[in-house]
């Protein structure tokens, strides 16, 4: 009997990476999925945080295509060591703050270091050439499979006839006139694929999975490090850029502003850490400050979050100023006027 | 066994991870419990532990905290 050959599966959660997985299971090949979470997944705690969402069912989209696959699926955590690819890409980023070619030499050598780990032959990826204008292009395919290490150990069944065949297609262990050879933006034969298959429903995010291709997350990260002057960041801060209105009304210093009851609770997890304030005279949002605010600062964020209270009409609102390890204390102010809310300060 | 984890605070899929990682030290028939706070385990642990051969005994819910009760399976 021919021994069973083992593959692992990078599973996003979207359709290619579903597919690529399917065609390999139909092979007989062994697969197990793994999944990264780099700290800018959209998926799962995004939804969880704005009350709107909260009546749309939740899930785990990777999670969710291991099941329909009927595979194990691995979810790897790299935020810490996610931080260098993000700070210093080798091939740069994209049209925003993503460095999707590193990202993805990274995951695949990340996975090649779990295969080899777990005696895994092979790793698969659901890559289409020209899917995507930075990763997955045909002059990219062979520096991913170069850089990350994996080389020939690397394939691509949705794509593989457009490329060159890779071990497990020369030495026999998967039939590479049953793999695909899709190529460019049209979604069509990645959905007939999934018709084949009988997947009727799947996710199809518009930009991929991650906020780093999002311009407004993009652009109030760059204001994150400018505002610090370094490029440093915690889990907590990339969540925040998740979360309220980002306001800078100078350098030093920025407020949150919570747009709703959801993100008022999130934004609440985090009053021992941060200077953070509320209307005690009208209904309206809770707002963290972050940086180094002067006492006239706290004034003004404090006119903003009346700004943003019910009383936003009223002479005089009441806030309450909480300092982490402080008594907190209250003040009168004028809520800020349309006028004086200055549009260049909203990141 | 039985075992404990707290995974208060954390959003998913930090939870799904934490409880995997700890899974993977213990034994078939060993319990773990996890206790979370965000909504999403609801969905996201009974997924993990459906498709990685675990079991959900129990699950609870009290003043915004969620606690799961696992039966780890057979590896």
């Amino acid at each position: 009997m021919t021994q069973q050959r083992k593959a692992v599966a990078l599973i996003s959660g979207g359709l290619d990476s579903l597919l690529a997985a399917k065609v390999m299971l139909e092979q007989g090949i062994h697969v197990e999925g793994i999944n990264f979470f780099t700290g800018f997944c959209v998926e799962g705690h995004t939804h969880a945080i704005r009350k709107k969402d909260k009546a749309k069912p939740k899930r785990n989209n990777a999670l969710w295509s291991a099941e329909q696959l009927g595979i194990k699926l691995h979810i790897i955590d790299i935020v810490e060591e996610y931080k260098d690819v993000l700070l210093n890409p080798k091939h740069g980023y994209g049209a925003n703050m993503n460095p999707c070619l590193d990202c993805k030499i990274f995951m695949v050598q990340k996975a090649l270091e779990w295969a080899e780990k777990k005696g895994f032959d092979f790793i698969i990826t659901g890559e289409v050439i020209g899917q995507r204008p930075m990763s997955q292009r045909k002059d990219t395919m062979p520096v991913v499979a170069r850089e990350s290490g994996a080389q020939e150990r690397l394939l691509r069944p949705l794509c593989a006839k457009n490329l060159s065949p890779t071990l497990p297609e020369r030495e026999g262990w998967v039939s590479r006139d049953s793999l695909y050879g899709f190529s460019g933006r049209n979604r069509k034969p990645q959905m007939a694929l999934a018709a084949e298959f009988g997947f009727e429903e799947y996710a199809s995010p518009a930009g991929g999975c991650c906020f780093l291709t999002d311009e407004a997350y993009s652009r109030k990260l760059v204001d994150l490090w400018q505002g610090r002057g370094n490029r440093e960041y915690e889990m907590d801060d990339i969540m925040l850029l998740k979360v309220g209105r980002h306001i800078r009304p100078a350098p030093h210093f920025k407020l949150i502003v919570s747009r709703e009851e959801g993100e008022n609770n999130f934004l609440m997890g985090y009053k021992k850490q941060f200077i953070h304030m509320y209307t005690t005279s009208h209904p309206g949002p809770m707002v963290l400050v972050d940086g180094e605010p002067a006492e006239s600062d706290l004034l003004l964020a404090a006119r903003i979050a009346a700004r943003y209270s019910k009383g936003k009409m009223a002479e005089r609102v009441t806030v309450e100023i909480h300092k982490p390890g402080e008594e907190p204390y209250s003040v009168e102010v004028e809520p800020l006027g349309p006028t004086e809310l200055k549009d260049k300060w909203m990141i | 066994m039985k075992y404990e984890l707290d995974a208060r605070r954390l959003l998913c899929p930090m939870p799904v991870i934490r409880t995997q990682n700890r899974v993977e030290e213990l034994a078939p028939g060993d319990t773990l419990e996890v206790v979370c706070t965000d909504p999403g385990v609801v969905n996201d642990i009974p997924a993990w532990c459906r498709i990685n051969g675990h079991r959900v005994l129990e699950t609870r819910e009290a003043s915004g905290e969620i606690t799961l009760l696992i039966e780890v399976g057979e590896a």
